[in-house]
This record gives structure tokens, C-alpha cells and sequence, in this order.
């Protein structure tokens, strides 16, 4: 364990001293829910029912605050992690590593602890400031809340590896990582409310791995129990990735 | 062209037998056979695309060689690079750490991933990276990067070390405090694979040289065999007002050309000592009395030579 601590550590201080990664866990997230939480407001007592189930009967504030938390560990996934792998294979970091014999564990474990932990701490930032400032509510059931943010992480670091290991080089991440983040936002609830998209729209929603995270922590969050289903779709893209990953993944 | 390949048996620490690496339809190395013994610094030379890095790193268990076998320590480095990697130290032709890493913090690290490292910062002081120790990997200057990768192949403290290219970017003082300080790395105990292509760099550090050429050795031998195989003769030179006729006959020389007083003695062998010998022995002292002995580089130069003629 120790290796990993020691380069999680060093990976964590490399990761704070890297402005674009800073922007993508922390700016970006912060400034979406401002406008979004600007537009929109809190207001719980709304009088058209149609409107009222877009927003899941609850306000606009409850609505994003867990798909936020979504965001920030998807932005870690398709654009952090596969970032730091892309471009230390590119630069040769990762020949480095692996010729003073650091196993393949401890180079993602590493990744990944930094990764996810810096969109923990966002999304932790995220829901302080969605309560304090909208009001929004607290998880009305904290253990499932934990269990699919767990779920959730696990997924997107599965992701993050899988394309840290098929995308050649960093510049092919910011492409192809920037790109599904964006559609995943767009499209997986922490844009547009899913019941606010056409059914083609929802149905291409439900290809992507954010939609399932923000379904299966959005339940929990707002007391609606357990979304197994969900649940079982992210971990099959967790498990599908992974393998791909495994099959794939090149130190050089 | 008769190939010594083995160190002795009992001490081989690094044995490469009949190793062949093919990229597409490209052999970069072609049955390569080489053993290295405990303690030696062992070199490797030959151009660029002859193989050197390639067998390298099929030694370091960077890649699986497509036929052949090679043992480190008795290991096999691509199936147990787990139990190797805390008793080889690496340094790589081509490489990098990432741009905001310190030089302090990579040593700190790389000493930290293996449980028997030496302390960091006397290595630090040794490289010459002291000074630097606060300075991000990207701001440092090729030779300083060269001295980091340097020190980090021997901060676990290795029984092998492989150095490739290791003072390729270093100035003049900078290569000759690191020729030293290699000799220091094998003082300690460790056994030093030095891959380069200066000629007086591997004359000066190396107790063997292997010569690689299109993904084959050529020949195995001492810088001083090497060049008494394959260099050809000394030169002898002196100046004298008389004749030396029976300088001809004198054990080992070939030819003795003369121009005014100035006369050049070829020949074979410790040609320096017999024609002093026979100078004294006749009388003559001359005060200019020097031998220009062939190089290690015109030595790997006639090798290649004899390989283009090869049918």
C-alpha cells in the first residue's frame, strides 16, 4: 500500500499545480450550477402538473444538486483520468514508471484515488453550496446515496481507464473526452430535466453511463429508493470497460 | 568471427542467448548472444537502428523478446519483472516524468517504491541535482534531465543497472564526473550495462564491449583486444640525425619510413617497448619518442568495414 499512497500523494500535488484539471473538477462544475440555480431558483410550489413532474416534484435546486455531484465524478472519468493516462504515455511517463517497475495497480490506483477524490471534494463543495445558497434539500436517504456514488465512481473510473488506454494521446482526449462530456450534460440530466427531453432524446440518453448514475443517485437522494436497474446498467459499463481496458491498456 | 559471449558461468548476472526481436517485417535484434559477469561494466556500442536499445530493453523486461531467452539474476525479466524490479535500476534512452514534478519529489518517490533505497539526497548531492532539487522536471535542462534519470536508475541501490545513452546532452566535465561515478555505482557492488555510442566512453568505463551492428553482435572482446584485433598497427615516432637500418628486423615492426630526421616505426604489439629497447641498446635516446596507439573508435570502425564486405 505504501507505493500507492506515496504516488497518490505526489499525484494529487501534480494534479493541484495543473490548471486545466483544476478548471474542469472545480470551475466548471460551480459555474454551471450558478446559472443553472440563477435560471431556475428553487421554487417547490409550482401549479402546472406537468411542469411540476418535469422537476420530479420537488424545485429546480433538488432536482440538480445530485446530478452535479453526477457531473463532477463524469467530468473525473471521461476527462481527467483518461487525460493524466493519455498524455503520461504520450510524454513517456508511463515507460518511466513501468522501467522502475511501478505495477500497473499502483499507476491506476493512483489515478484514479486523485481523480475521484477531487470530484469528491467537489461534489461535496457543490451540495454546501446548493443548500446554502438554493436551499436544496439533503439526501433523504444518505447509505443510498453513498452506495450509488460508489456505484458511480466505480463506473466512471472504469471509463476514465478505458479511454486512458484506446485514446492515443492527449489531444485525442480533449477531443473525444470533451465531446461525450458535453452530450452526457446535455442529455443525462444535469442539463435539460429528463422529462423535459423528446423520447428520442431520452432514449439516446439512456446509452450513456451519466444518465444511469443520475437516476440511480437521484432516486436515493430524493427518497424514491433503490433504481436496480440503473444500478445494474452502470456497473455492466464499469465491468464492460474495465475488461475492454485490461485488453487494451499500453504503457507506451 | 570467433564471438566470447560468456562471462564465467558461476557470475553471469545478465545472460542473453540467441535473442531475436521482430517489428513487422523488421529484426531489430537478430540473435543476439552476450553474457555479462558480477561487477562488470559491460558496454555496448554500434550506430543507431543496430539493435543496443532494443536488447536493452528486452533485458530491462520493457519488451518480450519474440524468440530466445534471457536471464537476469536468473530471472526471466518478462514473465518475473515483480521479483526483479527492486534489484535493477533502468535509465532509458527515451523517457520523461511529468512536468510539474520536482526533482526533490522524484527522487523521493522512486526511493520510497522499493524498501531498500539508498538515501535520496546523497545521490542528489552526487548528480549534481542538489542545487536543482526544487526545480520542476520541466525546467530542467537536458543534461540535468539526464543526471535525474541517471540517479533514479540507482536509488533502489540495484545489483544490475542499465544505463542507455547515459550522458548523451551532458557537457564535457559533466560526462567525466559521471564516467566516475559510474566506476563509484560498481565499486558498491552492482553490475553496470552501459549502452552508448561514444567510443571514449566505453573505452574509458568498460571492462567488455559488445559490438552491435543490424541487430547482431559482431564481436565481443576488452577495449584492448578489440583493438588489437581489429585496430591494426601502432605507430612509433622519433627524429635522428643517422640511419637505423636494423630497426627493420627489430620484433614486431613492419615498416619504417623515413623523412629527413623525422622517422615513423609501424608495427604490432608492445612495438613502443622493443623499438625503445633496440634505440637504447644502439645508443640512441631520442627526446621526442612517442607511439600513437590505434583507437577503440578505429577498432569498431574496421569492424563495420569487415561486415560491409561481407557477402
Amino acid at each position: 500500500m505504501k507505493p500507492l499512497r506515496t504516488l497518490a500523494w505526489v499525484e494529487m500535488k501534480l494534479f493541484l499545480r495543473e490548471p486545466l484539471a483544476l478548471v474542469f473538477a472545480f470551475a466548471f462544475p460551480f459555474f454551471m450550477l450558478f446559472v443553472l440555480l440563477g435560471v431556475f431558483g428553487n421554487e417547490r410550489e409550482v401549479t402546472d402538473p406537468e411542469e411540476a413532474a418535469i422537476w420530479r416534484n420537488v424545485g429546480p435546486a433538488d432536482y440538480y444538486v445530485s446530478t452535479y455531484v453526477g457531473l463532477v465524478m463524469s467530468a473525473a472519468g471521461v476527462i481527467t483520468l483518461p487525460l493524466r493516462l493519455a498524455g503520461y504515455r504520450e510524454a513517456g511517463v508511463l515507460r518511466r514508471y513501468r522501467a522502475a517497475g511501478v505495477p500497473l495497480g499502483v499507476v491506476l490506483g493512483s489515478q484514479v484515488a486523485v481523480a475521484m477524490g477531487m470530484a469528491m471534494v467537489a461534489a461535496a463543495g457543490i451540495v454546501v453550496v446548493s443548500t446554502a445558497l438554493y436551499d436544496s434539500v439533503l439526501p433523504e436517504n444518505w447509505p443510498l446515496v453513498l452506495a450509488g456514488v460508489a456505484i458511480g465512481l466505480a463506473t466512471f473510473a472504469c471509463i476514465g481507464i478505458f479511454l486512458g488506454a484506446v485514446l492515443p494521446t492527449a489531444r485525442a482526449v480533449q477531443g473525444a473526452g470533451l465531446a461525450i462530456f458535453f452530450v452526457m450534460m446535455m442529455v443525462s440530466g444535469s442539463g435539460p430535466p429528463d422529462g423535459a427531453l423528446t423520447s428520442q432524446m431520452r432514449s439516446f440518453a439512456a446509452t450513456l453511463p451519466l444518465t444511469h448514475v443520475n437516476h440511480l443517485v437521484q432516486d436515493a437522494w430524493l427518497g424514491h429508493g433503490w433504481a436496480l436497474g440503473h444500478a445494474l446498467v452502470a456497473l455492466a459499463f464499469a465491468a464492460l470497460t474495465a475488461l475492454l481496458a485490461l485488453r487494451w491498456f499500453r504503457w507506451e | 568471427m570467433g564471438i566470447p559471449t560468456s562471462a564465467n558461468a558461476a557470475d553471469t548476472v545478465v545472460a542473453v542467448s540467441d535473442l531475436t526481436r521482430v517489428y513487422g517485417h523488421r529484426r531489430a535484434a537478430d540473435g543476439v548472444s552476450f553474457a555479462v559477469g558480477r561487477g562488470e561494466i559491460y558496454g555496448i556500442i554500434g550506430p543507431n537502428g543496430s539493435g543496443k536499445t532494443t536488447s536493452i530493453e528486452c533485458v530491462q523486461g520493457l519488451r518480450v523478446p519474440t524468440s530466445g531467452t534471457i536471464r537476469v539474476l536468473g530471472l526471466d525479466p518478462a514473465t518475473q519483472r515483480g521479483a526483479l524490479r527492486h534489484r535493477i535500476g533502468s535509465q532509458l534512452q527515451e523517457s520523461a516524468l511529468p512536468d510539474r514534478l520536482r526533482v526533490w519529489e522524484a527522487l523521493d518517490l522512486f526511493a520510497t517504491l522499493s524498501p531498500k533505497s539508498r538515501d535520496w539526497r546523497g545521490l542528489a548531492r552526487d548528480w549534481g541535482l542538489w542545487e536543482s532539487r526544487s526545480t520542476a522536471f520541466a525546467d530542467l535542462s537536458g543534461g540535468q534531465r539526464q543526471r535525474l534519470f541517471v540517479a533514479l536508475a540507482l536509488v533502489n541501490e540495484p545489483e544490475v543497472v542499465s544505463l542507455d545513452e547515459m550522458t548523451t546532452g551532458l557537457d564535457p566535465s559533466a560526462r567525466h564526473a559521471a564516467w566516475e561515478l559510474v566506476g563509484e555505482v560498481r565499486d558498491r557492488g552492482a553490475t553496470v550495462v552501459l549502452v552508448t555510442h561514444f567510443m571514449d566512453e566505453a573505452e574509458a568505463l568498460c571492462d567488455r564491449i559488445a559490438v552491435f551492428r543490424d541487430g547482431r553482435v559482431l564481436a565481443i572482446d576488452t577495449p584492448a583486444g578489440l583493438v588489437q584485433r581489429f585496430a591494426g598497427e601502432s605507430t612509433v615516432q622519433f627524429t635522428h640525425e643517422g640511419d637505423v637500418p636494423w630497426l627493420s628486423a627489430c620484433e614486431g615492426v613492419s615498416a619504417v619510413h623515413r623523412s629527413g630526421t623525422h622517422f615513423a616505426v609501424r608495427g604490432e604489439g608492445p612495438l613502443l617497448a622493443h623499438v625503445a629497447a633496440a634505440l637504447v641498446a644502439h645508443g640512441i635516446a631520442p627526446l621526442d619518442l612517442s607511439v600513437e596507439r590505434p583507437t577503440l573508435e578505429q577498432a569498431y570502425l574496421r569492424i563495420s568495414e569487415m561486415e560491409d564486405r561481407t557477402p
